[in-house]
């Protein structure tokens, strides 16, 4: 078999995503649980990237993993206790957990590998910058002003209940 | 196009169980958000990976994703004022001690 | 003449304001206020009876005058209850009666209650009760006669039970309350039967003569006997219940347990007469629809008078004695209606009937008047603590004793003449008849005298202070009312009421009289012989007649009767055993229910933790158990 450069780029990245993903879900310490969340997303990213999707993973990095990651980790260091290192990973929704899980993807991977899917319409070349600006700003069929100012206003409602909650109570 | 579209839906398949197994079996409040971030990610992969393979000439599924990358955001600086708030009142942030309004 | 609503209207308003400010009134403005009130009422009725009997003739016969009438509920075209003023020659004697007694005794109550606890709650329910009576015997219909019957009830409940922290008191209220109820009952019953089949409660329609009305009720019968007899008859029941005729009479006793002067009121002059009352009222639907229940009423009403006056002359506790006098004489009445025919002559009995009510409401209340100066004196019912008080008591004496010839029948007291109508009533109804009722006269002169001598003559009993006469307060209605039983027997009565409102005269006759002086007389020098000075006859007599001695002193055991048949036998056999099935069964059932709904709740309260996790893991396992199915399938 020989490996296109691309195909190596995808295998590493999916190897980062799958491996991460289930260390994030496994590790006992929470800080470190969130440092393999931002591989995680690091790596979707990458995925974005090769789907030359450039401006959906510039977002994904930015927000992501410049600014959630960062909260997490701060409410992190802000929250933690000794009781979270003591506690038990394992309790008694563990083991039913593991198989609903392990269940579910055996399932949805039979089914992904089993399935036809519909002929492939694959387009190269990156997505414009210019359309997607337009796509985001303009008010006809297909163009996202509406939704966009509904997420602006629901951000900043989300800012301002965010500090009504956790201010400090007098 | 070398690589087919079903090993892309593998990766956020293990991803999206991982994250939902994580949700299941986690008890501190921040390691839960994190598992629901694994699962919003999957699914932000698939919109993508079905938009570039399937519905080439369209921008839907990028859209989809970019918002719901906003959502999340939103999502988590509520979620985290809240945990900060009960660590305030708790001193942790383990689920099984929140049950004040069980009884 | 819409004032006459005034009659009712005040005694409530003092009831009203006595209970609700009694508290904050001083004792005796309470008491004044009572009194004052019922004065007012007593004037206005007083005017109101002398309007009725000098302006209310039609070709000499009275009619109805209905003054006041509002109409409450109407259910059909004729059938409505109104809430009014009816005025006929009965109603307007009874407001005399009433007002009277009441008035007397709410005089009589300033001295004899005077420092009791509660003296403005005894106000306020004699004012209530007033407003009751006057009510009833005003009522234009059968439902508000119902009505005001049952307030009537109430009120003597709560006087019977005046002294409440005494468990006789409260046992004797709760006794005359269920008594007279059970018979209400029947009186209810009774109601509904006439007026569903002569489709009115109206009295004015009832005893208008007009038989169409009772049509509707002909040829329906019910265990044999016509419906209409029921009706009748089971409004005689409620009847019966008040008036305390056997077997229904053993609340009265024992309501003796209520202050004296509530004794005279309700006990002797007014609300036991109630029975009477709506006997005379309902007199025309009895006499021509029903006469055999009339009858029936005459018989009872002899075997209860014979019954009382044999237990009078065996007790002990004088305001029993009195007690059963009064059943007795209620007999009396009772006889008279039921021999009683109707219009001119043949009415002598329902003129006679109301002449002794009127008769006997003023000497019975003037004998428990007494009695409650005696008690007063000596602070005891029993006979055995009294004796030679004649001297202590000069005015109580005096008037006990014009009160004791009059119930005698000795002329020319009031007893005489309204007893002697009585008799010769019964005589021409069936001579064997008028014989026992001469007897039970003869029997009441007895036990009336015997009463008298063991009180004010034979030998004095110890006393811890020595015996005085009352206050003036209690003296003064004394004497009013002796003064009434002297005259009261020469108001020509006739002329006022009579059973079809057409003039009445009175006339004595002869042998009828002369026979009841006779045997009155032969009783008087019985109980003189007895009872004058200590003798040994009577306990000879007891000796001789033990045994019924012991049953006559024991009331003839009824109430030892009444109390196996309601606790072995209501009690015991069937209350137990139905609230064993409400307890178990039916509380069972609801019990068991609830306990399973508790025991399912707290069992399937574990899927509801409350935490998301474990939901999202349930959700996930459903989805994919179906997705398992519709793949598999």
């Amino acid at each position: 078999m020989e490996f296109t450069l691309e195909q190596a780029g995808f295998a590493f990245l999916a190897a980062v995503i799958v491996i991460f993903s289930i260390m994030t879900v496994t590790t006992k310490r929470i800080l470190r649980a969130a440092t393999y969340l931002l591989f995680v997303l690091f790596a979707t990213a990458g995925i974005y990237f090769q789907l030359n999707y450039s401006f959906l993973g510039a977002v994904q990095l930015l927000i992501y993993a410049g600014g959630i990651i960062v909260l997490y980790v701060f409410s992190i260091l802000l929250t933690s206790s000794d009781e979270d290192k003591k506690a038990p990973l394992r309790n008694r929704r563990t083991l039913s957990g593991l198989i609903v899980s392990i269940v579910g993807a055996v399932m949805c991977i039979y089914l992904l590998l089993t399935h036809c899917y519909p002929p492939v319409l694959f387009a190269e070349g990156e997505v414009d910058m210019h359309a997607i600006g337009y796509a985001m700003m303009g008010t006809g069929k297909y163009q996202y002003l509406l939704p966009f100012e509904a997420v602006s206003v629901l951000l900043l409602a989300c800012i301002i209940g965010g500090l009504l909650i956790a201010r400090k109570r007098k | 196009m070398e690589i087919q579209m079903q090993y892309y839906l593998l990766v956020s398949t293990v991803m999206f169980f991982a994250g939902v197994y994580g949700f299941v079996t986690r008890r501190n409040l921040i390691a839960i958000l994190l598992s629901i971030e694994l699962i919003l990610n999957a699914v932000n992969i698939n919109f993508a990976v079905f938009n570039r393979y399937l519905f080439p000439g369209q921008m839907e599924g990028l859209f989809f994703s970019i918002f719901s990358i906003a959502i999340a955001a939103a999502e988590t600086a509520v979620a985290i004022a809240i945990i900060v708030n009960i660590y305030r009142n708790l001193k942790n942030i383990e689920v099984k001690n929140l049950d004040e309004l069980k009884d | 003449m819409e004032y006459t609503i005034l009659i009712v209207l005040l005694p409530m308003l003092t009831f009203i304001v006595l209970g609700l400010l009694g508290m904050k009134l001083k004792a005796c403005t309470s008491g004044l206020i009572g009194t004052l009130s019922m004065a007012v009422t007593t004037v206005i009725s007083y005017a109101t009876a002398w309007i009725y009997f000098t302006g209310a003739r039609v070709d000499g016969v009275y009619q109805k005058w209905v003054p006041f009438n509002i109409e409450w509920l109407r259910f059909t075209d004729t059938l409505h209850i109104d809430l009014g003023v009816l005025l006929d020659p009965i109603s307007a004697m009874m407001l005399i009666v009433i007002t009277t007694v009441s008035l007397m005794v709410h005089i009589y109550s300033l001295g004899y209650m005077k420092g009791e606890r509660g003296f403005e709650r005894y106000y306020a329910f004699l004012s209530l009760f007033s407003c009751s009576m006057l009510g009833l015997v005003l009522a234009t219909n059968i439902f508000q006669m119902y009505i005001f019957w049952e307030l009537v009830g109430v009120s003597s409940y709560l006087l019977i039970g005046f002294y409440y922290t005494k468990p006789e008191a409260i046992a004797a209220s709760k006794k005359a309350f269920i008594v007279t109820r059970f018979a209400d009952l029947g009186f209810l019953i009774g109601i509904l039967l006439l007026s569903f089949f002569t489709q009115t409660f109206d009295f004015g329609v009832l005893t208008s003569g007009d038989r169409s009305i009772f049509t509707q009720a002909a040829g329906t019968t019910f265990m044999g006997c016509s419906v209409l007899a029921w009706a009748t008859a089971l409004i005689f029941v409620g009847g019966a219940g008040k008036s305390a005729m056997f077997p229904l009479h053993i609340w009265l006793p024992d309501a003796m347990e209520g202050p004296t002067p509530v004794s005279a009121l309700i006990h002797a002059a007014t609300m036991v007469v109630a029975g009477v009352y709506l006997v005379a009222r309902l007199f025309p639907v009895y006499y021509f629809e029903t006469p055999e229940v009339l009858h029936g009423v005459a018989y009872l009403g002899a075997f209860t008078s014979l019954f009382a006056a044999v237990i009078a002359c065996v007790q002990t506790d004088i305001k029993r004695v009195l007690a059963f006098s009064t059943i007795s004489q209620i007999g009396f009445m009772m006889v008279a209606l039921g021999v009683s025919g109707y219009g001119g002559h043949n009415g002598t009995g329902y003129m006679a009937g109301m002449f002794h009510l009127f008769t006997h409401a003023m000497f019975k209340a003037l004998l428990f008047l007494g009695a409650g100066a005696i008690i007063h004196a000596v602070h005891s019912n029993e006979m055995s603590h009294m004796g030679g008080l004649r001297k202590q008591l000069p005015i109580t004496h005096i008037t006990f004793l014009i009160a004791c010839l009059a119930i005698a029948g000795i002329p020319p007291f009031s007893g005489f003449f309204s007893k002697d109508e009585i008799l010769a009533a019964t005589f021409s109804f069936a001579p064997a008849m008028g014989w026992i009722m001469s007897f039970i006269a003869g029997l009441t002169a007895f036990y009336m005298f015997r009463l008298y001598y063991n009180i004010f003559w034979g030998t004095p009993a110890e006393h811890e202070h020595e015996p005085h006469e009352a206050p003036a307060s209690m003296t003064t209605p004394l004497i009013i009312l002796a003064a009434v039983t002297c005259v009261a027997g020469f108001i020509p009565f006739g002329k006022f009421v009579s059973s079809d409102g057409a003039d009445y005269i009175i006339h004595l006759e002869a042998s009828v009289a002369i026979t009841s002086v006779v045997i009155a007389l032969i009783g008087i020098a019985v109980a003189t012989v007895f009872y004058r000075k200590k003798s040994s006859i009577p306990d000879r007599l007891e000796q001789t007649f033990n045994g019924l001695h012991n049953a006559a002193k024991h009331r003839f055991y009824i109430d030892e009767v009444y109390l196996f048949i309601t606790k072995r036998i209501i009690f015991n056999g069937i209350s137990r055993s139905i609230a064993w099935f409400d307890r178990h069964v039916i509380d069972g059932a609801m019990n068991g229910l609830a306990f399973v709904t508790n025991k399912m709740s707290f069992a399937i309260r574990g899927l509801q933790s409350g935490q998301i996790q474990q939901y999202l893991l349930v959700f996930l396992a459903g989805l994919l158990l179906i997705t398992l199915l519709v793949l598999v399938c």
